[in-house]
């Protein structure tokens, strides 16, 4: 390397002033930057945008070749992934047309149902698979931010023997591939009468999901002073009072953010469920994979599922945005 | 014993109270640690140890779920006929290729994406946070989309790609180009999703390392008239490097779960056997057909240490990055 003084700079650095600020190839560069990031996320977003309007297309739409940008919006989609239908032959269809015309106050969907040449019978199993991916993700988020909550509470506060060793343990459970951990479940749930019940499903999201509620908490409970608390219990303050009225406020965001992250993950899983449910606890995730396989592919309606998986999935990013990372790789970075 | 259990908090409290505190104190800090980590470490025991030591001993039987028989002794049989069997190296290749390339990608498309998006620009946080969203999204949901995507009649992927005849375009998930078989092709295609799905979140990781560079260290690089190759080799890449770690084994392993989910609901292992990963294969060989119990969990117990040989260095690692922060 040469010498400092041999290649120093010529003009002195003022400290605080970037390059980009003064130099207006630095800035038409740094735009360009920024332009071509977001041409990069619009083309990562052409999926997501396909598939929002494949919702809205009709069954004829769907197949058009090449596909179409512009189309007569529809519900149709939601219309066969949300209701069981049966199709209507000649005189019952017409009389049905006919009725329809009149004037018989009907709903939009027996409308969309009825171009169709369909009749809905009622709702359609996806509304149960949809019920029970509720109870389950509902039921085991529930559980995990509770015990979770606890758990961190005491690996934050307290000395515990052994601590670190016990810490990884619980982080190691996530990582588990679930077809491994599925076959001596299935066979332990087959035994003790769980298979395929909504108990069973919350037991085990909850311990799914517990690893990571009690690192994400135990990250946001270590970041509250300990001195809040040892006021408290100066002040006479049980520990378990100082727990609920002083730590527990405090680490409401990381709750919420907490409980946010679980009830997803939970909602999304997918291998378990299909491997220890058939039918009475199945979730929505596998039920949407098996719409494929029966009768013809209503494109349109795994469209639809997708999209009503998408929306609140979209909202949520955006409102976790800060704890993002945090969530996804366990509190070890901090955005 | 019990006063080791004490916190720092009460030793350093309890002086002050003296005799009043401890009469209205309800339960003891021993008690109360009990209480709190006991219910979780018992479920964990359940539902996760249990079930581990359950199918280590069924990995050396043979046993069939759906069979009325009892589990037969063959000791280490499974073992010997995985690691015989040609079609379980092939099982374990494609898994193998798909972790490599769909890691790989993810790394350096990320690692490209972050150095470009490292200054903030009008729109940079709701930019970040939409590519983000797939990645929130059920892998088996994302997998069913991408199959009409990439359907080979009326699928997005192709016309976007260019190609406007779909009788001398690819069909990806049937690994067939104009109707000539390429095979590979339908594993390419689950690799391209992976990678679309989760290379944002490479990206993101790495940004937040690149925004935690201390300015001056380029501002000396800068006053030293290093050129900017220098500054990215010696001061960006080390910077970084643990969140390049980080990233690269938490995608290894997420690749070897989630693979699961992603095959399935594009390709359920097809065509063939081309997209077979680890997971999907043990799935097959556990839950349909005949249900070979015991031979799954030899399998499951392999791809088990696999799985904890890498999570441990992740777990370290991850140790190691939280006590600095």
């Amino acid at each position: 390397m040469t010498s400092f003084a041999e290649t120093g700079p010529r003009t002195a650095v003022t400290e605080g002033i970037r390059v980009d600020k003064v130099n207006p190839r630095a800035r038409l560069l740094k735009n360009i930057r920024a332009v071509v990031v977001i041409i990069l996320a619009l083309v990562g977003l052409i999926p997501v945008f396909a598939m929002g309007i494949t919702a809205f297309k009709s069954r004829a739409d769907v197949v058009a070749v090449p596909p179409k940008l512009l189309f007569e919006p529809t519900l149709e989609g939601f219309v066969f992934l949300l209701t069981d239908r049966s199709q209507l032959r000649g005189t019952t269809l017409a009389e049905a047309q006919e009725n329809a015309e009149g004037g018989e106050p009907i709903g939009i969907f027996d409308r969309i149902a009825l171009q169709n040449g369909q009749r809905i019978n009622g709702p359609s199993d996806f509304i149960l698979r949809l019920r029970n991916s509720l109870i389950i993700a509902g039921g085991s988020t529930l559980l995990s931010v509770t015990l979770g909550l606890f758990a961190a509470y005491a690996f934050s506060r307290f000395e515990i023997p052994g601590k670190d060793d016990l810490l990884f343990f619980i982080l190691s459970t996530r990582m588990l591939p679930a077809v491994v951990v599925a076959v001596p479940l299935f066979l332990m749930y087959r035994q003790l009468g769980l298979h395929d019940t909504h108990f069973g499903m919350i037991l085990l999201y909850t311990v799914f999901n517990l690893s990571l509620t009690v690192w994400l908490l135990k990250g946001f409970i270590d970041e509250i002073p300990r001195e809040y608390e040892e006021a408290a219990l100066v002040d006479g303050y049980t520990r378990l009072q100082a727990f609920f009225k002083i730590v527990l406020p405090q680490a409401a965001t990381g709750v919420a953010a907490t409980t946010v992250f679980s009830f997803i993950f939970a909602w999304n899983e997918y291998a378990f469920a299909l491997m220890l449910t058939s039918n009475n606890a199945r979730t929505a995730p596998p039920a949407i994979a098996t719409m494929l396989g029966r009768g013809g592919i209503e494109w349109s309606a795994i469209a639809a599922g997708t999209l009503a998986f998408l929306i609140p999935v979209i909202f949520i990013t955006f409102a976790l945005r800060k704890h993002l990372l945090r969530g996804v790789t366990f509190g070890a970075v901090r955005q | 014993m019990s006063t080791e259990a004490k916190s720092h908090v009460s030793e350093t409290a309890r002086p002050a109270v003296g005799g009043l505190r401890s009469s209205r104190r309800a339960l003891s800090d021993r008690a109360i640690i009990n209480i709190f980590i006991w219910p979780t470490l018992a479920l964990l025991i359940a539902i996760n140890v249990f079930p581990l030591f359950y199918s280590l001993y069924l990995s050396f039987t043979d046993y069939s779920a759906i069979a009325n028989q009892a589990p037969v002794w063959i000791a280490f049989d499974n073992f010997a006929r995985i690691l015989a069997s040609e079609q379980m190296w092939s099982v374990f290749a494609t898994t193998g290729q798909y972790v490599l390339f769909s890691v790989v990608l993810q790394l350096l498309l990320g690692f490209g994406l972050a150095l470009l998006a490292r200054e903030k620009f009008f729109g940079s946080g709701i930019v970040t946070t939409l590519i983000l969203a797939p990645m929130m999204l059920s892998p088996v949901v994302v997998g069913l989309f991408w199959k009409l995507m990439y359907n080979p009649t009326f699928g997005y992927f192709n016309y976007l790609l260019g190609f406007d005849n779909p009788a001398l375009a690819p069909d990806w998930l049937a690994s067939r180009i104009a109707g000539q078989p390429t095979p590979g092709l339908a594993l390419l295609a689950v690799i391209i999703v992976d990678v679309w799905m989760w290379t944002p979140f490479v990206m993101l990781l790495i940004l937040s390392g690149l925004k935690a560079i201390p300015d001056y260290l380029y501002e000396a690089a800068a006053i030293d008239r290093a050129s900017s190759w220098f500054q990215f080799w010696r001061i960006t890449l080390p910077q970084v490097a643990p969140l390049v770690l980080i990233a690269v084994l938490f995608r290894t392993i997420e690749a070897f779960n989630k693979s699961f989910d992603l095959v399935m609901g594009m390709t359920g292992g097809g065509p063939g056997d081309q997209t077979e990963v680890v997971a999907v294969n043990l799935y097959r060989q556990a839950f349909l057909g005949q249900w070979q119990t015991g031979r799954a969990s030899a399998l499951a117990y392999m791809v088990l240490i696999i799985i904890i040989a890498i999570s441990n260095i992740y777990i370290r690692n991850l140790n190691k990055m939280r006590n600095q922060s």
